[in-house]
Order: structure tokens, then sequence, then C-alpha cells
């Protein structure tokens, strides 16, 4: 199976996802802090980043227990936030789908935002690649990032329990999602996605449990795939 | 901030971990070759993008700090982390900014 310099292609993924270090390592950190302050001990935090392996739907689910919304409410939100790794499992298979089973339940386990982006841009641009180099690259793609995201959690969760109150820490989560959302912004229809979605939050923030969330980000949806499609339409 | 029982936490931590982990096999692990409904893709393109600005608007309007009272710097902060995120591109950048604008704002107006 293993042709040519399959090792090649892993330092070739390596030194593509290597940049994201300085995301993952403050962004662990970030969660290292959140979580200690909303009362999760180091070893529920350090499961948390370890297992779950998604900071949105993480940061999500930390937001939602500190305003007392009901677990399942919690649960769907959080992964809500966290379909999009869905859909990349979804535009990865049919270059890594050809592969044996347990390396795509490894790999699987591995998607996340920086490995999937760096995989997509280079499958494509070198199609030649074979299934076993594809597969290569990807894990070393994620590789820099694994255990700096894990180190970065494990810091924060020290660091967090001596931050004191009066560093207005209660708007640092809205700030970090905030920050996440302008880079998403990259057509029309995400705009609008976005714009529906917090008009009808704002709209629902009455329903109980929280589940304005839940229609507000259905709407948004919706609305983004319409208007998708609308510019689609357009242009043929 | 209220104190979260210990099993509450445990609940969500092993349920998002199963339940992400599903997500991410699925396709790649259950779907193999075969193709996707687009619009299924159409509509999981949106999530993260109408989710995550659902779960922000309330807090950056009615913060729970201010005992939901609209706040200039929490406002100002927001404008300016979500204006940098999307002039630069760079996540950390917006963050940094916008934590500028909002301990700066603080403590001009205490």
């Amino acid at each position: 199976m293993a042709s040519a310099t399959p090792k090649s292609y892993f330092w070739k993924g390596f030194r593509d996802g290597a940049p994201f270090v300085f995301v993952a390592m403050p962004f662990g950190l970030l969660f290292g802090v959140f979580a200690t302050e909303a009362g999760l001990n180091i070893i529920q935090t350090m499961t948390f980043s370890a297992t779950v392996f998604a900071g949105a739907a993480q940061f999500t689910a930390l937001q939602l227990l500190q305003d007392n919304t009901p677990t399942v409410i919690v649960l769907i939100s959080a992964l809500a936030v966290n379909l999009r790794v869905a859909m990349y499992s979804a535009s990865l298979t049919p270059y890594l789908g050809a592969a044996p089973l347990w390396q795509r339940a490894c790999a699987a386990y591995l998607i996340v935002d920086q490995s999937y982006a760096c995989s997509m841009i280079r499958f494509e641009k070198e199609p030649d690649m074979t299934v076993p180099q594809r597969m290569i690259y990807f894990f070393g793609s994620v590789t820099p990032i694994t255990p700096l995201w894990v180190l970065g959690t494990y810091l924060g969760a020290v660091l967090g329990t001596q931050i004191p109150e009066s560093w207005a820490l209660d708007f640092a989560l809205p700030i970090t999602f905030l920050a996440m959302i302008g880079p998403m912004m990259r057509t029309l229809a995400h705009v609008v996605a976005a714009l529906v979605a917090i008009v009808v939050a704002l709209l629902t923030v009455a329903v109980p449990f929280n589940l304005g969330l839940l229609i507000a980000g259905a709407a948004g949806m919706v609305a983004g795939a319409q208007i998708e499609l609308m510019l689609e339409r357009n242009k043929s | 901030m209220t104190q979260i029982d210990s099993t509450t936490i445990w609940i969500i931590i092993i349920g998002l971990a199963i339940g992400s982990y599903l997500l991410r096999f699925t396709f790649i692990g259950l779907v193999g070759d075969r193709p996707m409904p687009p619009w299924l893709l159409r509509h999981l393109r949106y999530t993260a993008v109408a989710i995550i600005p659902a779960l922000i608007a309330p807090l950056v309007v009615w913060p729970s700090a201010t005992d939901g009272q609209p706040d200039l710097p929490r406002m100002s902060a927001a404008a300016v982390a979500l204006t940098v995120g999307y002039v630069t591109k760079n996540v950390l950048a917006a963050i940094f900014t916008g934590a500028a604008t909002l301990y700066g704002l603080l403590y001009l107006v205490a």
C-alpha cells in the first residue's frame, strides 16, 4: 500500500498545520480559564478538551451551563454548533473514503477546522495524491495542533483559578465568539444567515429553556441556504 | 455565577464527546463513497454562522454582569471584535482589540 515516501507527506502536513499552533494554544488557554471560572475542576476541563476537541462547541456548552439551561438543550445547541464538522467529514469523504476503516475512525476524531482546511487545499492542488498519502498528510496537519490545544487547556485551567473577578471575564466569551464570526462571513449568504439568526434570537429571548437559540439557529440556516440558492439561480 | 453540579457537567462532557465523534464519523465512516443530497450540505454550511451569533446577540444587548442593562463598554467591545475579525480574518487580533476596547472603556467609565 504505502507508495512513494509517505513520510514526506506527513511533514508536508505538519508544516502546513504548524502556523495554527498560534490559534490552538491561546484558544485552549481561554477554554481552560473559562471552564475553571464556570466551576469545572481540572479533570473535567481536561477531559472536555481532550474528548470533545471542538473549541466553539465547548465554549457554547459552557455559556449555556452558566445560564442554567436544561442539559438536553445544552447538548443539542453545542452539537448544532459542531454540525460543521459533519460537513467537513462529508467533504473529506471523496478523498479519504477508500482508506481502511480503522484509519478513517482515527481520522474522524481529528477533524477540526485546521486539519480540514489544510487538507482540502492540498488535495485539490494535488489531485494525483494516493489515498495513503492523503491520509498521512491529514494526520501530519493535525499533529502540531492537538498537543498544544490540550496543553493550552491545562495551563488555562491552572491560571484560571487565580484570576480576580474584577477582570470582567463575563464578557471574554462573547468577545471570543464575535471574533470567530468575522472571518466566517465569506459570502452574502453567510452574512444573511447571521443577521437573521441575531434578529430571531433577540425576538425569542423570552422563550423558555433557551429554546430561542435553536429556533434562531434554524431560521439562520434556512435563510443562508435560500440566499445561496437565489444567488446560484441569478448566476445561471 | 451559579455552581453547576458535577453530574450535569459529566453528562454534558460525555454526551458531547460521543455526539461530536458521531458527527465526525458519520460521513467519512459510514457514508463512504456515496454522494450526499445537496440540500443537506447547503443547510449544514450555515449552522455555525447562524448558531454562534444567535447565542451571542442577547449577551451583547443585555449583559448579565450589568443585570441586563445595555452597557457602552460591552457593546463597543463587541462591535470592535466583530469588525476587526471581519476585516483582518484574524481571530486572535479580533479578541485582543475587543478586549482592549472593553478594558479601556471600563477604565474610563469607572
